[in-house]
């Protein structure tokens, strides 16, 4: 059952096997990429569009036509039973259970439809408005510059600290050490969810709320960074080192030009996470930051969340928009970005 | 290095905090509608009024207001003023501005009842904490285009739940939809009918007595509504804690037939209804007890910390006046806490006829909610009633808990409240 | 591309040159050993400021009660947040405790992390073993089933909600299908399967890499050998591949259990605990009671998060000593 798994690489042959993987990797896709596409797709249909159901897969509005002698454009419908059954009109208004219906060509006659026997004529209508509706209410440049530097500055200062204390903690033997790498361990364990009051009072106590170093400075000491690096850099052989310093290298280029050099790979992936982890951070920004130049792109799109309404058509347009900066880096990068991390676990 | 660093961060926030405008107000404001933006315009006038004073609206999600807000306070930070709706928890920070309006009689005669609900705990009895820009009212809507359809009467006003029900019930099985009433997932709207349903409440002391028997009566009859379908389970069940649901869409959607939810709805089934089916406010439903909506409503206040607070208090004098309050109303297409404009009625800029009366037969239940409902709204802990309620409810509802045992851990959970908060 | 290579090697360059007197320095005075500690200082620094003192703040909070915020204020109260939260009549049945939210999540937690942790890895094996083959496309694959790791707790959440409401389109297809719809998030069962199958949809894809990577190390050769043996396909398997593969799986156990353990935000999102507490689990459990709901009881918050933490420390211990050999020892 389990045999077509174990084929090695290099062997063109279409057997069943081949065809079982072909299966499973189009599902893959479909499964991974299906909800993702749905949600774009979803997020440019008008509020009314939405909650339709069973909904469509494009976005559908009714068809309109301008009629002679009403200033707006009307609504048209394909009435389905009773007398007028299979013409096309255009609705004037409803009353109750019954539609005022005229037909363009004859705007004269005034036709009573019961609603139930009309459907609506409907033609593809790309809801922008969802979108433009988030860019008119505030400055997207300024919010995205704040996220951008919040996450480039954490991350820069995340790989520098966590680097540098996986090569204290990897290369080193001191007093100490197994004390410093368990409480490392330890923090690892402890989400950070958890501290939020205390990590506040901290905060506020050095001055850094309504500044983007409140969020920068307590994100950048990750413990999964500093294990993760440190296990890497346990790999890299301490001869190489030693033949440094034979050469007379201090410490600190043994680390910037030897080591870090061939962490390469780890260090990759620390970066996509950090940034990962920063882009999409939202309640520690929440609290700390409260003023609206300061706010990241996360919470500006939040604002629209009210206490006692939400609406689909704003959430979806803002949940697209806050995965696509990520989508199109991860679509530019994504070789360099699967095979970092498939070299840092390897080692 | 690090440290340095560390205090260069810290040093740049204070330059930039003090760089800012002498009198700079800072105003917090969440919006359900488009509040913050009518209130932005408004206070152009205020600042012309005022040289030197200008008013900084973030628009922060409401999630920062109720999480963030109280946290930022306690320690001294956070803004001047803000838009909040948890009066009796934020009391302790909000500033008495009453020694900077003009006419504090006139702001008392216009806002009494709603100036009562911070008015708790340490803060002046005939303090002026909080200005009520969006009164809101608890009541139904019915979609009344399904009942011509399934050819049912619809209740008239002072029919109880239990009219509403079966009517409700009758039509989703002629029409064939899929719900017949919904309740917002909160023990605030929950409060609506189990006060009349004679829940108390308080006890004469005027200690919280949540479990009584009222209460208990319509908690059983809710979850039976639950349980045989009458009310669409999902809104209470779909969610754990004291986590807030609503039923808006599935009344949009025509799949809804009796809503019990509040007058903030209005605006928005006036703009996404539109056409599609007729909808009606009820007005209040009567229990064997009362006919009682719940009062509530989100409110200016000014935050003690503030080191402007004349500028504060002459802003929420401004946010006061009568002629600003209908400027704003007629925009937000809120009702009035005003009670010189709740006489007088507000003209609402371009709404629809159902939205019109919608909002007409809402402010008329407001004069006629029970006393206990404004005790409830204006409690200190009210919080901590309305989210243990639908918490424990709802494991009646799913079956983790018997309804004894609900209603048991309900009461010891807001008793505890009550103990941490003293 | 090219200049900004440049300009980040010329940054690079700098930066060194920055910090090599100092540090040199450094080294002088404390010696080559020692120096560790100048390097191990400013993550400890930041540590210690943004980590130990809450943590140790933490503590003294689980010993106060009442709900003022600043620590000053607040009443000691001895033991007994922790003490209520382990008054049980017994520990197997939620209902007989005091404390009866947080045992309902800590039954939750303990069967979300073995359901969750099990069948993650199980389906990043297959995936990982497919991707392994020489198919074309293999690149394009790869990245799409990592592509939805990078997405943001609340829009995994949001994008399965939109799918799974009642009027969603899963539902729709199941009608299309003859189906009867199913209210995937009102019924106990099917909410707290969807949550184990997102949160492994979620974070699958990162361990299929490592676990690709782990295979791609396995030299080919060996595999040429087993052939030339005869042994059957599964026998290569289960006597080759797998053993070979044992230290990779054996962080990818351990990361995805700390992931696990600490399941949050999604899940507060897409289900916010429900239906009743169905799928509360106990970081919902401590953040509900320490800051989301009214009165905040950050007392009894800090004390659960204490008990999760020496479970987790305990926890890891062990798998440190279980996996030395193999996580080190290579």
């Amino acid at each position: 059952m389990l045999g077509f798994l174990t084929r090695t690489r290099g062997r063109r042959r279409a057997d069943l096997t081949d065809w079982l993987a072909w299966a499973f990797l189009v599902l893959g896709v479909l499964l991974m990429l299906g909800p993702v596409v749905w949600i774009v797709l979803s997020s440019f249909k008008t509020e009314a569009a939405l909650q339709e159901y069973p909904p469509t897969l494009l976005p559908l509005a009714t068809q309109t036509v301008t009629v002679e002698g009403y200033a707006d454009p009307l609504p048209l419908y394909r009435v389905t039973e009773g007398e007028h059954a299979g013409r096309t009109l255009a609705q004037v208004r409803r009353v109750g259970l019954v539609a005022q219906m005229i037909d363009p060509a004859d705007p004269a006659t005034r036709l009573d439809v019961n609603i139930a026997a009309r459907a609506p004529v409907r033609q593809v209508d790309v809801a922008t408005e969802n979108y433009t509706a988030l860019f008119s209410r505030f400055n997207f440049l300024l919010y995205f510059w704040n996220s951008t530097f919040i996450t480039v500055v954490a991350t820069i200062l995340t790989v520098l600290f966590n680097s540098m204390a996986a090569f204290a903690l990897s290369k080193y033997k001191f007093r100490g050490r197994t004390v410093v790498f368990l409480l490392i361990i330890a923090t690892l364990m402890i989400p950070p969810t958890i501290n939020l009051v205390p990590i506040f009072l901290v905060v506020s106590q050095l001055g850094l709320v309504n500044s983007p170093w409140g969020v920068i400075w307590p994100a950048i000491a990750t413990p999964t960074g500093v294990f993760l690096l440190r296990q890497y850099m346990l790999t890299i052989p301490d001869d190489l080192l030693d033949a440094a310093r034979m050469d007379h290298a201090s410490e600190w280029r043994v680390y910037w030009r030897i080591v870090m050099p061939l962490s390469a790979p780890a260090l990759a992936v620390l970066v996509i996470f950090s940034v990962m982890w920063r882009w999409n951070e939202f309640l520690w920004p929440l609290i700390v930051l409260n003023q609206a130049e300061e706010f990241t792109l996360q919470l500006a799109l939040n604002s629209f969340q009210g206490e006692l309404q939400t609406s689909w058509s704003n959430l979806l347009a803002m949940t697209v928009l806050t995965l696509l900066p990520i989508t199109i880096v991860f679509a530019i990068l994504q070789k360099y970005i699967t095979q970092g991390i498939a070299q840092a676990g390897v080692k | 290095m690090t440290l340095g660093k560390l205090l260069g961060g810290a040093a740049l926030a204070l330059v930039f905090a003090g760089a800012a405008s002498a009198q700079e107000l800072r105003f917090a404001c969440y919006q359900d509608g488009v509040e913050c933006d009518v209130w932005a315009e408004q206070f152009k006038a205020f600042e012309a009024e005022n040289p030197g004073v200008t008013v900084a609206i973030d628009v922060v999600p409401y999630q920062s207001i109720l999480e963030g807000l109280p946290v930022q306070l306690a320690v001294g930070e956070g803004p001047d003023v803000g838009r909040v709706t948890d009066f009796g928890g934020l009391a302790q920070f909000m500033l008495d501005v009453r020694p900077y309006v003009a006419d504090a009689a006139v702001i008392e005669e216009r806002y009494g009842r709603s100036l009562a609900w911070a008015r708790v705990g340490d803060n002046a009895p005939d303090g002026i904490y909080n200005i009520v820009d969006q009164l809101t009212a608890t009541g139904g809507f019915a979609n009344k285009t399904l009942f011509d359809q399934a050819g049912v009467a619809m209740p008239a006003p002072g029919a109880s739940w239990e009219d509403w029900a079966a009517a409700a019930t009758a039509v989703r099985d002629a029409t064939g939809v899929d719900f017949a009433m919904a309740l917002d997932r909160t023990g605030h709207r929950f409060a609506a009918p189990a006060i009349s349903y004679g829940a108390a409440y308080f006890g004469a002391d005027g200690e919280p007595i949540l479990v009584d028997d009222g209460f208990r009566a319509f908690a059983e009859q809710f979850v039976a509504w639950n349980e045989d379908g009458t009310m669409a389970k999902d809104v209470w069940a779909g969610a754990g804690g004291g986590t807030y649901a609503d039923a808006a869409a599935e009344f949009i959607n025509g799949n809804l037939v009796f809503y019990y939810s509040g007058s903030w709805q209005i605006g928005r089934f006036g703009r996404d209804v539109g056409d599609a089916f007729d909808w009606v406010a009820t007005g209040g439903v009567c229990g064997p007890a009362a006919c009682t909506g719940m009062p509530g409503g989100a409110g200016i206040v000014g935050f003690k910390r503030t080191e402007h607070p004349e500028a504060v208090g002459k802003l929420l004098d401004f946010v006061a006046r009568d002629e600003v309050q209908l400027a704003v109303l007629a925009q937000t297409k809120n009702i009035a806490a005003n009670a010189k404009l709740q006489a007088e009625g507000v003209t609402y800029t371009d709404a629809p006829a159902p939205v019109t009366a919608a909002l007409a037969t809402f402010a008329a239940s407001v004069p006629d909610f029970s006393p206990t409902a404004y005790a409830l709204q204006g409690y200190r802990n009210n919080r901590a009633i309305f989210t243990a309620t639908p918490a424990r409810i709802t494991q009646a509802i799913v079956g983790e808990l018997t309804m004894d045992e609900a209603l048991e851990r309900l009461d010891a959970d807001v008793a505890e409240a009550v103990a941490a908060s003293q | 591309m090219q200049p900004l290579a440049r300009l980040g090697g010329w940054l690079y360059a700098a930066a060194f040159d920055l910090m090599e007197r100092p540090m040199l320095a450094v080294q002088r005075l404390v010696g080559v050993q020692n120096v560790a500690w100048a390097f191990l200082l400013p993550n400890l620094l930041i540590f210690g400021l943004f980590t130990f003192i809450p943590i140790a703040l933490n503590f003294m909070y689980a010993t106060t009660g009442g709900d003022q915020l600043l620590l000053w204020e607040r009443p000691g109260v001895g033991a007994e947040n922790f003490a209520s939260l382990l008054d049980c009549e017994s520990y197997l049945d939620p209902n007989s405790c005091q404390r009866d939210l947080f045992w309902r999540a800590v039954h939750n937690t303990g069967w979300f992390v073995v359901l969750q942790v099990v069948f993650m890895v199980l389906f990043a094996l297959i995936t990982a073993l497919i991707l392994n083959k020489d198919l074309p496309l293999r690149g394009f694959f790869r990245g799409v089933f990592f592509y939805p790791v990078l997405l943001s707790p609340v829009v995994v959440a949001l994008i399965w909600k939109w799918i799974l409401q009642r009027n969603g389109v899963l539902n729709a297809g199941l009608e299309s299908a003859g189906a009867s719809p199913i209210n995937w998030l009102i019924e106990a069962n099917w909410a707290f399967f969807w949550v184990v199958f997102i949160s492994i949809w979620a974070h699958m894809g990162f361990y299929v890499l490592i676990l690709l990577a782990g295979l791609q190390a396995i030299p080919a050769d060996v595999y040429e050998a087993a052939e030339m043996d005869g042994g059957s396909k599964w026998r290569v398997f289960s006597r080759i591949t797998l053993p070979l593969l044992m230290p990779t799986m054996v962080v990818v156990l351990v990361l995805s259990l700390i992931r696990a353990v600490q399941a949050f935000d999604e899940i507060y999102v897409l289900t916010g605990g429900g239906p009743g507490s169905a799928t509360t689990l106990l970081l919902q459990y401590i953040y509900d009671t320490g800051f989301a709901e009214r009165p905040r009881l950050f007392g009894l918050a800090a004390a659960a998060s204490i008990l999760m933490a020496a479970v987790l420390f305990a926890l890891t211990l062990l798998q440190l000593r279980a996996t030395r050999g193999q996580a080190e020892g290579r």
